[in-house]
């Protein structure tokens, strides 16, 4: 279907663009950011609840220790310091996901790259491209994606995300004021507080199988490429 | 061209300034720095603009209903005062406990714990929530402030009010602020009463502030004088409240 000059477009284009590119490593840093500092201010209350309310008295269903300081920002505990650090990046966290989002709805990146056809949506599919990874295999044909990426990019985008943005505003009494449909969703706010702390722990395994796919596909083209663009064709060599 | 080499050694670079940043980051130095508070800190200002820009400046915070109390309302700050002079009133059951209005009002003015139970009152079922990340609900009954600073003639020059409190903190007297526009919200109330009781010692006897649609924090408690101020910036520490001076809490607390 490609013409000849489409295809020599193809090839001459990077394989990241550079705005994804630079989306790429500045939600990187506001990622990191966002998590270690979101650490502290969980030392602040160790304690998780269901429903409105909770507090020391409450019965809570999950109480851990304070996390270390290797693995807050700041490296020390200040709840004061670490709320400063959460919510500037989280503007930028935010502002960069509506730039990338309108971008990708406008480039097609969304419907063409993440979009999931029906035919991948079959389970034979599916566990083919499951036994492809388990040997190591990450070739994806024609498309930029192979499925179990498209679900892992897409319920990252459009499932967890989403989560962590609402959940984070029920948090605030004046957007829960302004928003009380909020606390309806979550059903509360310290329901909202525990959401928002176990897809901290889903993103973060997001971030580990990233993490963890990008050593086992060649660490260092794969990061060349996401700092230079790299070249499309060269992903299949 | 040496383009391309020279923009990815850039890039390159700038990655380890960044990473530099985040250990950095993790210094007390580096986040004492004013710069840097200076910076971050602006987050602070765009969370208050938007919050304030968005739907109804006077949207009420949720009520709850008597079933959804919590079973103990979980204390913030100060538990006991304990001076000579609160101890004193405590034992007298705050009977001479008075509040005074002082600062820009036409009638500065001091009210009696017993013209203010005379007032007309407000009761609200709200959700208490803490800086920390914990949540209690609780009923609390009070005379609106809005009625207060009309008996006492708010001035056309004043900004904000600043509640000073009889409880101190490593020695230094607890106070907090706010803004006219949650001065006269509706549910901002000087609170007696607790769960249909007069408020405990803990929770801030006889007499604290509830600003709902702010952090635990905002809610001064043991309050004995409200100041009507142009700025913020002669009173205390100049930020508007003890944690704001002495923890660098922000001013605004409506997240």
């Amino acid at each position: 279907m490609d013409g000849g000059l489409n295809k020599e477009r193809r090839k001459a284009a990077p394989k990241h663009r550079l705005t994804t590119r630079l989306w790429h490593w500045v939600n990187a840093a506001a990622v990191i950011i966002l998590f270690m500092s979101g650490l502290n201010i969980f030392n602040a209350h160790p304690r998780l609840y269901w429903g409105s309310y909770g507090s020391w008295g409450d019965p809570a269903w999950l109480q851990l220790e304070r996390f270390s300081h290797w693995m807050t920002i700041p490296g020390y505990y200040s709840l004061a310091d670490a709320r400063m650090w959460h919510f500037f990046f989280a503007w930028v966290f935010a502002i960069g996901l509506l730039i990338f989002l309108f971008i990708s709805l406008f480039n097609r990146h969304l419907q063409r790259d993440i979009h999931i056809s029906r035919k991948e949506w079959r389970w034979s599919a599916i566990r083919g491209d499951i036994t492809k990874h388990a040997r190591l295999d990450f070739s994806h044909g024609d498309s930029k994606y192979n499925v179990l990426q498209k679900i892992a990019y897409a319920s990252v985008l459009f499932l967890l995300i989403p989560l962590m943005i609402f959940t984070g505003l029920t948090m605030s009494p004046a957007m829960a004021a302004n928003w009380p449909w909020l606390l309806d969703i979550f059903g509360g706010r310290q329901s909202a507080r525990s959401i928002h702390f176990i897809v901290t722990w889903m993103l973060f395994a997001f971030f580990v199988g990233h993490i963890l796919l990008v050593l086992l596909s060649g660490p260092a083209r794969q990061l060349r490429d996401m700092i230079t663009g790299g070249r499309k064709d060269a992903e299949s060599s | 061209m040496s383009t391309k080499p020279l923009s990815r050694r850039a890039l390159l670079t700038s990655s380890a300034l960044v990473a530099g940043g985040l250990l950095t980051g993790c210094g007390r130095e580096f986040n004492k720095s004013e710069t840097v508070r200076k910076i971050l800190g602006s987050a602070e200002d765009a969370n208050f603009a938007v919050h304030r820009a968005l739907g109804d400046r006077m949207q009420l915070a949720r009520e709850y209903d008597e079933a959804d109390l919590s079973p103990e309302f979980q204390p913030n700050g100060t538990r006991d005062p304990a001076t000579e002079e609160y101890n004193a009133h405590a034992a007298n059951n705050f009977a001479d406990w008075s509040l005074e209005l002082t600062g820009l009002f036409e009638r500065p003015q001091s009210f009696s714990m017993a013209a203010i139970r005379a007032m007309p009152q407000r009761t609200q079922i709200t959700r208490h929530d803490c800086v920390e990340g914990w949540s209690a609900i609780g009923k609390w009954t009070g005379v609106p402030l809005k009625l207060l600073l009309d008996a006492a003639g708010l001035r056309q020059s004043a900004r904000y009010l600043v509640f000073h409190c009889a409880d101190r903190l490593s020695g230094v007297r607890y106070y907090e602020s706010i803004d006219l526009l949650d001065a006269y919200h509706p549910q901002t109330i000087m609170a007696h009463m607790l769960n249909d009781e007069n408020v405990p010692i803990k929770n801030g006897a006889p007499l604290r502030l509830r600003v709902e649609r702010q952090l635990g924090y905002k809610h001064a408690k043991y309050v004995q004088q409200i100041e009507a101020v142009e700025s913020l910036s002669g009173v205390y520490g100049g930020k508007g409240g003890y944690w704001e001076d002495v923890g660098n809490y922000a001013w605004y607390a409506g997240i």
